[in-house]
């Protein structure tokens, strides 16, 4: 697998929420997507510009580019699985 | 106690501050706007107007106002809704470039999300924020915010953060307008009355008898004042009108000036004046009785005095009515053409009762015209009882009043037996009232007009002959006889009738005269013959006195002269002659 992973997180401010956020996505990519994922945090509170373009209304946001399809996942990241699944590493369970 | 203390309170102006909407005709009913800096929600079912009332409120507002305003789309993208809006002649691309307004379209895919963990809107917040600040906005719409309720699961962190966003709304200092689809038991699905506590404004779209009306109603406001009825809106090509239909109070002005019906002999019938300006008239009849032509008159006599006319048509096309009325002389077409008389013709089922009201409206407040024509109000019935069509004539007149303008219904009876005190129950809001009849008789159909009333003037009693002529209309006597009441040509053969007997009368006066004439004649040949019989008689008996006369002076003369010739014997002779004068 030779896909590079993309991944924006936007946060606003240091709140806690970013925090966690920031700290699960690392512990998750460096588990499951070492050496093939870039990670870049926006801060809306300083370029509030950017929100309109990723259509980003909840925070944190974690917007993954590339590879597609675009997928979103809002909230802390502290759930593994469901980052998983967003991230197309695990299948999507179908219930 | 406390309630007599609050009204005069709340009536003031200046207790809470309005924004004007420029929503026409909604101004009015809140009595200067939504509350200003603060959310108003409006709520409705699908397709009831929501977004375009929204838009709108911000278009008007960038446009009459000069406050800026923010377009937050949850539904529809920004190039739909701009396509949608073009139809109503908004170029949103424009504004936005000139940095009035800003249209910012929130996509939320279910598909696309995952939620894990805690979040917050925080997002949504800075990029209204954002938003409002880059163009300075005064006015903001979220349209409608109940999408994220679908795109998303975590139903707590919503409600508190939709409940943050009101609080942030507010602390922004923009009048806002959040839209809200309506649910089944409360007034929006997801509940957000309960967010939003200043103004919530309901709209509704109902289909009675397949057509359908829009309404709109104010369902709450807080420290205002406003109108408490559903009041109808029209979704035109100029946008939103909603009709504010019932003014709360009857304090009108009034005129006694006057305005010529258009026919002669009915200015004369009513007290030589004609109607008075800013009233109503009710002119009805049984089919064919030239109800329409009263009307066309009356458009006529008031364009020719340079005043505009605009005349409702429910019936008949613009067109057939110019040239039916061409038949009695009357070129409407002159008027059409200078621009003092303007048709609006439409079929009544077009749509609802309110929305002809809306469309009557907005097309006398365009054409500011002096007299209003509506022929014949009897169309509407087919799309409304009696009773919403007194309803909506009721303030329809009440509208026209204030505005001082002269309206003229007309209205079929349908039979002669119908109460005519209730003609469309609208009998008791006008001013005056002509009823024309068919008078039948003779084999012929005549028709007859009255006043059935004329508030505030003299007007005759008399049932006059209506005749349609090539010149125009007329009103003509007609004939009381111990028959009953003449018209058409049994009128004209009882006038004959008449003519000739004062003829043979005259004849008859004359041949008397000849007649004495004669007898004087005859009496005075009469008296002339007497009178000659009379000398021939006199004349007789003079003839005997002569001849007595005569006789004696004859015997005389003899006897003297026998004496003279008996001289000898003088005294025998005179003796004689003595005893014979003796004799």
């Amino acid at each position: 697998m030779g896909k590079i992973y993309e991944l924006r997180l936007y946060v606003a401010g240091k709140t806690s929420k970013s925090v966690v956020a920031l700290e699960n996505l690392k512990n998750i990519c460096e588990e499951h997507l070492q050496g093939k994922y870039s990670i870049e945090v926006i801060d809306l509170l300083e370029k509030p510009q950017l929100a309109e373009g990723d259509q980003i209304f909840a925070i944190p946001t974690l917007v993954k580019k590339v590879p597609e399809p675009v997928r979103k996942i809002i909230g802390d990241l502290s759930n593994v699985e469901k980052v998983l699944v967003g991230l197309d590493i695990r299948p999507r369970l179908i219930n | 106690m406390a309630k007599n203390k609050k009204t005069p309170s709340a009536l003031l102006s200046g207790a809470i501050t309005k924004t004007l909407t420029g929503i026409s005709g909604l101004d009015e009913i809140t009595l200067g706007g939504l509350p200003t800096g603060r959310p108003t929600l409006i709520c409705g079912e699908a397709g009831s107007g929501k977004t375009l009332f929204s838009i709108e409120f911000i278009v008007k507002g960038a446009l009459d106002y000069n406050e800026p305003g923010v377009f937050m789309a949850f539904e529809e993208k920004a190039d739909e809704l701009k396509t949608n809006v073009a139809s109503l002649g908004f170029d949103l691309d424009k504004l936005e470039q000139d940095k009035k307004i800003r249209i910012d379209y929130v996509h939320i895919d279910r598909a696309e999300i995952e939620e894990t963990g805690e979040y917050d809107l925080e997002g949504l917040f800075i990029r209204l924020g954002y938003a409002i600040d880059s163009i300075g906005a005064k006015r903001v719409v979220l349209d409608t915010i109940e999408n994220l309720f679908s795109g998303l699961n975590n139903q707590g962190i919503l409600r508190a953060e939709i409940r943050r966003l009101f609080q942030f709304l507010k602390s922004k200092g923009v009048t806002a307008i959040i839209t809200g689809e309506r649910g089944d038991k409360s007034l929006t699905r997801q509940g957000l009355e309960e967010y939003v506590s200043d103004c919530v404004i309901l709209l509704d779209h109902r289909i009675i008898n397949q057509i359908s009306t829009r309404r709109l109603r104010i369902v709450k406001y807080r420290g205002s004042v406003h109108g408490t009825n559903e009041y109808p809106f029209l979704i035109d090509d100029e946008g939103i009108s909603v009709l504010p239909v019932t003014s709360l109070e009857l304090n009108k002005d009034v005129s006694s000036e006057s305005i010529s019906s258009g026919v002669e002999a009915l200015d004369k019938m009513l007290g030589n004046k004609g109607f008075y300006r800013g009233s109503s008239i009710l002119v009805s009849g049984t089919a064919g009785t030239g109800k329409t032509s009263i009307a066309a008159s009356f458009a006529d006599s008031t364009c020719s005095k340079k005043e505009k006319c605009l005349f409702f048509a429910f019936e008949e096309s613009p067109k057939q009515i110019i040239r039916n009325m061409k038949s009695i002389g009357l070129n409407l077409q002159q008027h059409l053409d200078n621009g003092y008389l303007e048709f609006y013709a439409s079929r009544p089922t077009i749509y609802g009762l309110e929305m002809h009201l809306v469309a009557i409206h907005k097309a006398i407040k365009k054409f500011q015209p002096k007299v209003v024509i509506l022929d014949p109000i009897t169309n509407l019935i087919t799309i409304g009882s009696v009773s919403e069509v007194k309803t909506m004539l009721v303030r329809l007149i009440d509208f026209l009043q204030a505005e001082q303008i002269t309206v003229m219904f007309t209205a079929l009876t349908l039979n002669n037996i119908v109460n005519e005190q209730t003609d469309e129950g609208v009998s008791s809001l006008v001013d005056a009232w002509l009823l024309i009849r068919d008078i039948e008789n003779n084999g012929e159909r005549n028709r007859g007009l009255y006043i059935m009333k004329s508030r505030g003037m003299k007007h005759s009693n008399q049932i006059r002959e209506f005749i349609i002529t090539d010149d125009g209309l007329n009103l003509v006597d007609v004939f009381l006889t111990e028959d009953g009441v003449l018209t058409g040509s049994a009128r004209e053969a009882r006038v004959l009738l008449e003519q000739t007997g004062e003829v043979i009368h005259a004849q008859a006066i004359s041949r008397k005269d000849r007649e004495l004439e004669r007898k004087r004649k005859v009496l005075e040949s009469k008296i002339d013959s007497l009178r000659s019989e009379y000398e021939s008689a006199e004349e007789e008996l003079n003839k005997v006195y002569v001849e007595e006369a005569l006789k004696k002076q004859v015997m005389g003369e003899t006897l003297s002269k026998l004496t003279d010739l008996r001289r000898a014997d003088v005294s025998t002779q005179e003796k004689t002659s003595t005893k014979k004068s003796k004799k």
